[in-house]
């Protein structure tokens, strides 16, 4: 494997820190990283010092960046986050699986087809349409509220169902995006080769959608991690929640800085993550041979 | 008098409200091999799609061993599997080993076992001299070695009739040859062929009939003597002498 | 190695280090406001934010029987004056020199009164108990008014005939963030199930009638309220009495050290005199039957 030339490595791949630099050699990629450094640690400095000097500094952090009134609010805040995890987690599970089911329904070509690729668009074309908010309330409040013998009550259920839903209906359309990008050539050499439409998809297509729109998915799980806390409408005691509880009792609002940090910590990791697979993605198409 | 192995009767074949295929007619005996020449968008790849059924024709019939394929009802699926097509680019599945892309299709659409269809990869790649790829990614050959592959693989399926589309335009000068070769090998071994090119210099080695397309229409067909030495249409001399005057024939 | 993971860790850390940070350095400063001043309750020399105008703020919607009867007249419209509250108001402007013109109504939620901070209003009253904690950052008259808490089940719930607070162990109960009968849920009851919390009430009663809590707890008035309109089939299973939580005292909430609230006192103190509050108790608190009390 030839040595990465500084083209590579210089500055950082597009994203965080900008497009790479003029191609240089070792000890330049070195000495930029340092300089980077140092101003990043300058910069730091300099803001820290403007905002703890300014004169309403006190009366934010006593509001917003309390210690006694964090280390008081955080567990409760952090019981509540692990709830929020266990909810995107198993969500973005069902999520991937059921959008790529409708994803390959509404990629199906033919006339014979058209009843069940119908159903999938309108499916896509209502839920999408609607908020979040608005399919948690009415499915998690109304569809227990009707009483039908066999339905489920439980208002985590329903508001795990709606966020599924709602993702599902966009990340169907990431995915089909993801397909309808393979080249033609690609669903013409497998159906050439005798297979159906169904096994061009699963063999063929789909697993080369799927490395295109990774980066896509990705987000979407980013979006997911953060929009599991509407189901706070409904009761559920998750992150977001217990800090408000805590700022309705004690009128301060560490507790929400608290949940905010918690947020970050899983949501940064999985951009960062993206940006490195997005580049190591670029790279890889950039060294094959035509 | 036996069957021809293709026929095309009157095809007429239109892409929203251009025409792309008029009135096409042609008939292919067995172990033929017939070469499509004209320029780009004069409709050759469009009616190798068409006789593959990737398309369907808007008019008149296509036969297959006497049999109408463009009939409605018909199995498409089965009849692509007794012919291979391969086209100018984008041929192999980059997420498939080379051994992968070749026996996909005997294993998941016959239905052959593992061992058996990889037994059955492993011969056609060392008779093509591809053996010590057998397990690379299409991403680390050359474009000749993805286009030989590509054949392998539509081989594979034991086809009646090969269809190229064009399969060395995409490649480097260099490597235009080694493919012509596996096509030559294949005439060899009498499989029927419908070979669109503009090699003009192999069109005139291999074929056994050329036909000149121009805008949708066979306009001119023969043997490859009196297409290349004495062309009647003007079109036909006019389409010639620019290939001449490029120094390609 | 490439120096771009090292740099992109380092921003990272520094800004997740940044917010740290900045909770353990430095200290707070409490933030006084003005004093209230002794004077004249005169209307024209009274600290009002729209002079010559009471303006008081209540939530959306404003139910019964604090505004609006228990039949449906004056429905969250408090300038109706039906209503305990609405009446109340009314009264005490009257008491102190207004007339019914010169009160105007606001809409606020609920939580967002409470917050610290100077408010576009005089005062605001929807059913506020008096905490330890809300006068720490709002001002507040004199209680008007004293109240329990009480549960709300449906009729033929486990929990519809409870005995002792050790009846309710295993029921699902919820309330509105940020209220008294959240802290009673908390730490009177005790459940061994965590309270469910929603936005408002009306989302509670939404989980109550969608079966995902067994019963509410909200002050008696507004229980009253649900059981005889709000919710068919509900019934107020108890009302409590305990030693452990202290009555419910509403009072109407000022921006703290606002001035206006010895003379709104003065008013009220009046108006108890003369027995006008018990008058308006009778007229749209008091419900027949009794609900049993529980004390433990």
């Amino acid at each position: 494997m030839r040595e990465p030339s500084s083209i590579d490595n210089v500055g950082g791949g597009p994203g965080l820190l900008g497009p790479p630099p003029a191609p240089g050699r070792r000890e330049e990629g070195t000495r930029a990283a340092l300089i980077a450094f140092a101003s990043t640690i300058i910069f730091t400095i300099v803001a820290l010092w403007v905002i703890l000097a300014s004169p309403n500094w006190p009366k934010i952090q006593q509001q917003f960046f309390d210690w006694g009134h964090f280390v008081e609010a955080f567990p409760a805040i952090l019981k509540g986050f692990w709830l929020d995890i266990k909810m995107f987690l198993g969500a973005e599970v069902i999520i991937l699986i059921l959008s790529l089911i409708i994803a390959m329904i509404r990629s199906l070509r033919g006339p014979a087809f058209f009843p069940i690729r119908a159903l999938a668009v309108v499916f896509i074309d209502i839920i999408r349409g609607v908020p979040v908010i608005l399919l948690i309330l009415l499915m998690g409040f109304g569809i227990p509220a009707l009483q039908l013998p066999g339905v489920p009550k439980s208002a985590l259920f329903w508001g795990l169902t709606a966020l599924i839903l709602s993702y599902s209906a966009y990340t169907a359309e990431v995915y089909r995006a993801g397909i309808e990008s393979v080249h033609e050539s690609q669903r013409m050499s497998a159906r050439s080769l005798g297979l159906t439409q169904g096994q061009a998809l699963r063999y063929v297509l789909v697993p080369q959608a799927i490395r295109n729109v990774v980066p896509a998915l990705l987000n979407g799980f980013v979006s997911l991690q953060k929009d599991v806390a509407l189901v706070l409408v409904l009761g559920i005691r998750e992150a977001v929640r217990a800090a408000d509880i805590y700022a309705a009792k004690t009128f301060n609002y560490t507790g929400y800085i608290a949940a905010t940090l918690l947020f970050l910590i899983v949501s940064i990791p999985v951009a960062r993550f993206t940006d490195w697979y997005t580049e190591r993605d670029r790279r890889r198409k950039q060294s094959v041979t035509a | 008098m036996t069957l021809p192995k293709l026929e095309l009767r009157g095809v007429w074949k239109s892409f929203e409200d251009k025409e792309v295929l008029r009135d096409v007619g042609l008939t292919v005996g067995h172990h033929d091999v017939v070469c499509l020449i004209g320029s780009s968008g004069s409709g050759k790849s469009t009616m190798l799609k068409c006789i593959n059924l990737l398309f369907p024709i808007d008019r008149g019939q296509i036969l297959f061993d006497g049999a109408d394929i463009t009939a409605p009802g018909v199995n498409a699926n089965q009849v692509r599997e007794k012919m291979g097509i391969v086209f100018q680019a984008f041929n192999l599945f980059p997420h498939m080993t080379v051994l992968d892309n070749i026996t996909l299709s005997p294993r998941k659409v016959h239905g052959a076992a593992k061992s058996r269809a990889e037994a059955q990869a492993r011969d056609l790649l060392a008779r093509f001299g591809l053996s010590d790829k057998i397990d690379e990614y299409p991403d680390r050959l050359s474009g000749g070695q993805q286009q030989r592959v590509a054949i392998v693989r539509a081989l594979a399926t034991e086809p009646e009739l090969m269809l190229f589309d064009e399969v060395t335009s995409a490649l480097d000068p260099e490597l235009v040859s080694e493919v012509l070769n596996v096509i030559r090998g294949l005439k060899d071994v009498g499989m029927t062929m419908v070979i669109a090119t503009h090699e003009m210099g192999f069109a005139r080695d291999v074929a056994d009939q050329v036909c000149f397309l121009d805008e949708g229409r066979i306009l001119e067909h023969g043997v490859p003597d009196q297409i290349f030495s004495s062309p009647q249409e003007p079109r036909t001399k006019q389409f010639l002498q620019r290939i001449i005057d490029a120094g390609r024939l | 190695m490439a120096p771009r993971p090292m740099k992109r860790t380092v921003f990272t850390a520094l800004v997740l280090a940044l917010a740290m940070l900045a909770t353990a350095c430095g200290s707070g400063d409490d933030v006084t406001g003005p004093t209230a001043d002794e004077g004249s309750c005169d209307v024209a020399d009274l600290n009002l934010v729209t002079p010559g105008k009471l303006t008081v703020a209540t939530g959306e919607p404003a139910y019964p029987p604090w505004v609006g009867t228990t039949d449906g007249e004056g429905f969250d419209d408090p300038a109706s004056k039906l209503g305990y509250e609405a009446a109340l108001v009314y009264e005490l402007a009257a008491q102190m020199g207004f007339t019914d013109a010169d009160v105007v109504w606001t809409r606020v939620g609920f939580d967002e009164a409470i917050a610290p901070g100077t408010k576009p209003w005089d005062f605001n009253l929807q059913q506020y108990s008096i905490t330890e904690a809300r006068e720490q950052v709002v001002d507040f008259s004199a209680p008007y008014y004293t109240t329990r808490q009480a549960l709300v089940v449906f009729e033929g719930s486990p929990f519809a005939a409870p005995s002792s607070m050790a009846d309710l162990k295993d029921a699902a109960l919820g309330a509105q963030v940020g209220t008294t009968s959240l802290d009673f849920i908390e730490d009177v009851i005790k459940p061994s199930k965590e309270a469910a919390v929603y936005n408002d009430n009306a989302a509670a009663k939404a989980a109550m009638t969608a079966g995902q809590i067994d019963g509410i707890i909200v002050d008696l008035p507004t229980a009253y309220y649900i059981t005889a309109v709000e919710i068919e089939g509900s019934v107020i299973a108890a009302q409590f009495e305990t030693e452990a939580a202290d009555p419910d005292n509403y009072g109407l909430l000022f921006a703290e050290g606002n001035s206006l609230v010895p003379c709104v006192n003065t008013a009220l103190a009046a108006l108890r005199d003369s027995g006008k509050l018990d008058e308006l108790e009778q007229t749209y608190l008091t419900q027949g039957g009794s609900i049993p009390t529980i004390s433990g």
